[in-house]
């Protein structure tokens, strides 16, 4: 199941790179079609966000996870680099767990 | 082309392939953490070769997302690509079998050093194939390095890498949150997304949260663009 996700994945977003340079532009610069790009990327990595901070299968829980991202957040406004965010995110939600204070 | 530029430009690209790097280390780790062998892992990096996509792929497996949904959730966030593409191709003015080897390159950080190099064409090339080429390597080095580290250890709840994973996400989504639409955008996806966590089976609510978003975005938009 999952090496079918990794190579029908791959191939997806393969082909979609490639319709780049082959499809013809008039149908890919209607400006519906453009807004609707723009838009996507924020709504599914906001939907993530919301959906893996709190999601433990199909039921919801508060843990060291939603602790983590408020320390992301902090490092955000903070303008750390990609790899501090997660790193600050990751330490804070394994100290609180080390620490017993979270779950 | 003087020395000093071409100099700049190559310097520019392992800088943002070092930056890449960094960040496929926490790919790489997180995969293997949530289930993916390191084989996987590495497949994804080297075929699918896109950040977010491949962040969520695996992050919809872990949830317990299917297939399928995992797979239409790595495309959408995919499609964003072909726009650079059609973007690229006057630009690089490739034609035939070269455009393949530059459609795998065409992500979000070579289209954008090849962008400020607009007004010459040498520059914009050497600019895109030395981006793509260097985020390339080291985002498979990165990648490995990731994924052989979090084999090593146990429980990545430990770690705290259940936590790194929507913060990976946070941090991809942070630079796009420009407007007050794409503000409003997110928030209502967040909200969503977890309200439907409980509603409905594991993967979809990214789905129907996202596209909740995206109508929203629609109908925000369009009211401004009355106004």
């Amino acid at each position: 199941m999952i090496w079918t996700a990794v190579i029908a994945g791959s191939l997806a977003c393969y082909l979609l790179k490639v319709a780049g340079y082959t499809l013809p532009d008039r149908l890919l610069t209607a400006p519906a079609v453009q807004r609707v790009t723009i838009l996507i990327p924020v709504a599914l990595l906001a939907a993530l966000v919301g959906v893996q901070t709190v999601a433990d299968g199909a039921a919801v829980a508060i843990d060291a996870r939603v602790a983590g991202l408020a320390a992301a957040v902090v490092a955000l406004l903070l303008r750390a680099p990609f790899l501090v965010v997660v790193l600050v995110a990751a330490g804070v939600a394994a100290g609180g767990r080390a620490l017993g204070w979270l779950p | 082309m003087t020395d000093d530029r071409r100099r700049a430009i190559l310097g520019d690209a392992l800088g943002v392939g070092l930056a890449a790097g960094a960040y496929a280390i926490s790919f790489g780790a997180i995969s293997v953490a949530s289930g993916l062998s390191i084989l996987q892992t590495q497949t994804l990096s080297v075929l699918m070769f896109t950040g977010a996509s491949q962040f969520a792929l695996v992050g919809v497996l872990a949830a317990g997302g299917g297939a399928f949904v995992a797979v239409a959730t790595a495309a959408l966030l995919g499609t964003r690509n072909g726009f650079y593409g059609l973007h690229m191709a006057p630009l690089l003015g490739m034609r035939g079998w070269r455009r393949l080897p530059a459609a795998q390159l065409t992500i979000d950080e070579s289209t954008a050093m090849a962008v400020g190099q607009e007004d010459n064409q040498r520059d914009t090339r050497l600019a895109f194939w030395s981006t793509g080429l260097a985020i390339f390597i080291l985002w498979n080095l990165g990648t490995l390095l990731g994924a052989l580290g979090a084999g090593l250890i146990g429980d990545p709840g430990t770690y705290g890498l259940d936590a790194a994973i929507p913060a990976a996400f946070l941090a991809l989504l942070w630079p796009r949150l420009t407007t007050t639409i794409m503000r409003t955008v997110a928030a209502v996806s967040v909200v969503a997304g977890v309200a439907l966590t409980t509603l409905l089976p594991a993967g979809t609510p990214v789905l129907v949260a996202g596209a909740l978003g995206v109508a929203c975005g629609i109908v925000l938009s369009r009211r401004e663009s009355k106004a």
